[in-house]
């Protein structure tokens, strides 16, 4: 007999950002359907910064999109801050990770006709600010970062580095309570991705935020309160960093 | 958000270059051609405008003003006994060979107006008195004419030429509209008009009636028509017909609708094609814009304001290029092309239509975009 997931949930969403139970995703149809993530158990508690680690193609990105509701599990339940994302009709999940969500992408995405201060104030700018309130606060964002000088430069004039630099501005721009981030210092030097992810730490150590962070860098892993490993479409072993989660 | 659709736009130079050049070249191409076919149709109708008559009374089988069916004498007074008449007045309107002083032969068509209300006069005289008309010999010509009987040099007031081994005499130079055949208008009497021309057993070409007030020309035309058995129009209708014929009986209206359709195509194909393009080609950041929380709607609006916008700049631009090319090749009445705002409106409604179809075919295509695009390699 099966477990029904949802059965599993301790229903303490004060204490638990994210809550993941049974989540599976296949890819594909009939012969060659593949399954990607074979039943996902996953909780990040609220201040908590969690390194999600493994091998390529173990499903790392899936999950992290199944969570961010812009891929639908085919079964399963996820939570966020108590809403539950599967049942969310396709546009309050929009506005949900609108209001929400920060993303870094692997690719970052950067829109290549917009400068690096236009593309970092984008999430503010599709929430309604104002173009000069939300440029005025993507500068602060990106000056953080060291990139006060790069403000007018187009993607395609920034370095993969400042490249990196502006998709993490952008997604911290809007102070989403939920960072999503895959591989965000891929393309960091090992000074410039300390401070960077010292940054992303300090956002998840915030109350009532929480940091899921994809990555291979073991330069990082000091940063994370858990690393979680995932084989073959499920969560492997969870191990502890050096905090313990606030 | 309008701020960023605007840059991805502008930004992407190359394709909106091409969007731009294809709305443009359609918008100049139907506006241009449109133009000059409406120019045509004005000038087929100059022989009803250069006379100022509310009602035209003519055979009941008449196509259209120039084919001259003359009528009996006595239609003038059968005219003027149906009720609701004011005055009925008799019209000459030929073409007919002038002498040149060099003894070359130039053909006018002439026309022969009541002398003693001159009704079916030109709106404008230059030079000269029209009321002169009723001196002896006396003719009024138009510019075209001056041109054609041997430039101002040679003929201006008080000069003379022949109609038909008829001496006349140059006493108004008038303003008029070209007509289709091209020939120079020259005016004169009703009854010098018939005396320069050969014998024929009928000349009275048309009657000119207008009704009496409270009556519109619409109904006067119909009563005349209902009592006389003779054809009757206003003004317009009269225009009307005319036009009818020439795009029923000549390639003029197909060849024109071929050009204006195939403007309307090359636009919509070249247009519709590389604004689709364009938005597959940004996929990936509408992608992005979507997993960031931009809803279909306003990613829709951002593709509708692309679309318009670069339509309301390649309208501007068309049409601004065809009003050119209609002041220069156009410029003193050479060439037809008359610019109407039917026309302008109509090919504002078309652009819409271009640019609508190729928003919602590119919106069709965002619905669907999975925004899980983005997280992939
Ligand atoms: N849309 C898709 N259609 C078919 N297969 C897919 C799709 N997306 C992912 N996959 C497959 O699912 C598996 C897991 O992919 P995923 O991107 O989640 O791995 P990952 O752990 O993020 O790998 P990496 O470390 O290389 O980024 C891979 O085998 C991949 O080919
Ligand atoms: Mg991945």
């Amino acid at each position: 007999m099966s477990q029904n997931p949802v059965s599993t949930f301790d229903n303490d969403s004060a204490h638990w950002l994210v809550q993941a139970r049974g989540v599976t995703k296949s890819f594909g149809e009939g012969a060659i359907r593949i399954p990607v993530l074979k039943g996902v158990d996953l909780d990040v508690a609220r201040g908590e910064v969690l390194l999600l680690v493994g091998p390529s193609g173990s499903g790392k990105t899936t999950l992290l999109s199944v969570i961010a509701g812009i891929l639908e599990s085919d079964e399963g339940e996820v939570r966020i801050l108590g809403e539950s994302i599967p049942e969310l009709s396709a546009s309050d999940k929009t506005k949900f990770r609108r209001d929400h969500l920060g993303f870094i992408f692997q690719q970052y995405h950067l829109l290549p006709t917009l400068t690096a201060v236009e593309n970092a104030a984008v999430p503010l700018l599709i929430r309604g600010v104002s173009k000069h309130d939300a440029l005025a606060q993507a500068e602060a964002v990106l000056g953080n970062m060291g990139m006060g000088e790069r403000l007018a430069a187009l993607p395609t004039r920034l370095s993969g580095g400042e490249q990196q630099r502006v998709a993490i501005a952008r997604a911290l721009v809007g102070n989403p309570k939920l960072l999503l981030c895959d591989e965000p210092t891929a393309s960091l030097d090992g000074e410039t991705g300390h401070r960077i992810v010292q940054q992303l730490h300090d956002v998840g150590k915030q109350p009532d935020r929480a940091v899921i962070i994809v990555t291979h860098d073991t330069r990082i892993f000091e940063f994370g309160d858990r690393i979680v490993h995932m084989e073959d479409g499920r969560v492997d072993q969870i191990q502890h960093g050096q905090e313990e989660p606030g | 958000m309008n701020y960023v659709a605007l840059k991805m736009l502008f930004g992407d130079r190359a394709k909106y270059l091409m969007l731009l050049a294809g709305l443009t070249f359609s918008t100049m191409l139907i506006v241009q051609q449109g133009s000059i076919f409406w120019g045509l149709m004005t000038w087929s109708q100059s022989g009803i405008t250069n006379v100022n008559a509310p009602v035209w009374v003519a055979d009941s089988n008449i196509n259209q003003v120039e084919e001259i069916k003359p009528l009996a004498d006595t239609a003038v007074t059968v005219v003027r006994s149906v009720p609701g008449v004011e005055w009925a007045l008799p019209l000459y309107k030929g073409v007919q060979r002038a002498r040149l002083r060099d003894g070359n032969y130039e053909q006018i068509a002439l026309v022969g107006i009541d002398s003693s209300t001159l009704i079916g006069r030109p709106h404008t005289v230059l030079e000269g008195k029209i009321e002169d008309l009723r001196s002896p010999e006396a003719v009024a010509i138009d510019q075209l004419g001056i041109e054609r009987l041997g430039g101002p040099e040679n003929i201006y007031l008080g000069t003379t030429f022949e109609i038909n081994d008829h001496r006349v005499r140059v006493v108004a130079i008038v303003k008029t509209q070209k007509s289709f055949q091209n020939f120079p208008f020259v005016y004169t009497t009703y009854e010098r008009a018939l005396s320069v021309t050969p014998e024929e057993r009928r000349k009275l070409s048309y009657v000119l009636a207008n009704p009496v007030s409270g009556v519109s020309p619409e109904e006067l035309a119909r009563r005349i028509h209902e009592q006389t058995g003779l054809g009757a129009f206003t003004e317009e209708q009269f225009g009307w017909k005319t036009v009818q014929w020439i795009l029923q009986n000549t390639g003029i209206g197909v060849n024109f609708g071929t050009t204006v359709l195939l403007g309307f195509i090359v636009g919509m194909a070249i247009s519709g094609q590389t604004f689709y393009l364009f938005t597959v080609e940004n996929l990936p950041q509408f992608g992005a814009l979507k997993a960031i929380g931009a809803s279909t709607g306003m990613l829709a609006r951002m593709i509708l304001l692309q679309s318009f916008t670069v339509g309301f700049i390649g309208y501007g631009i068309g049409v601004g290029l065809a009003t050119l090319f209609g002041l220069t090749a156009g410029s003193g009445g050479r060439l037809p092309f008359k610019e109407t705002w039917p026309l302008l409106v109509g090919v504002a409604v078309a652009l819409l239509l271009i640019c609508s179809i190729s928003s919602v075919i590119s919106i069709r295509k965002l619905a669907k975009l999975e925004p899980a695009i983005v997280f992939r390699g």
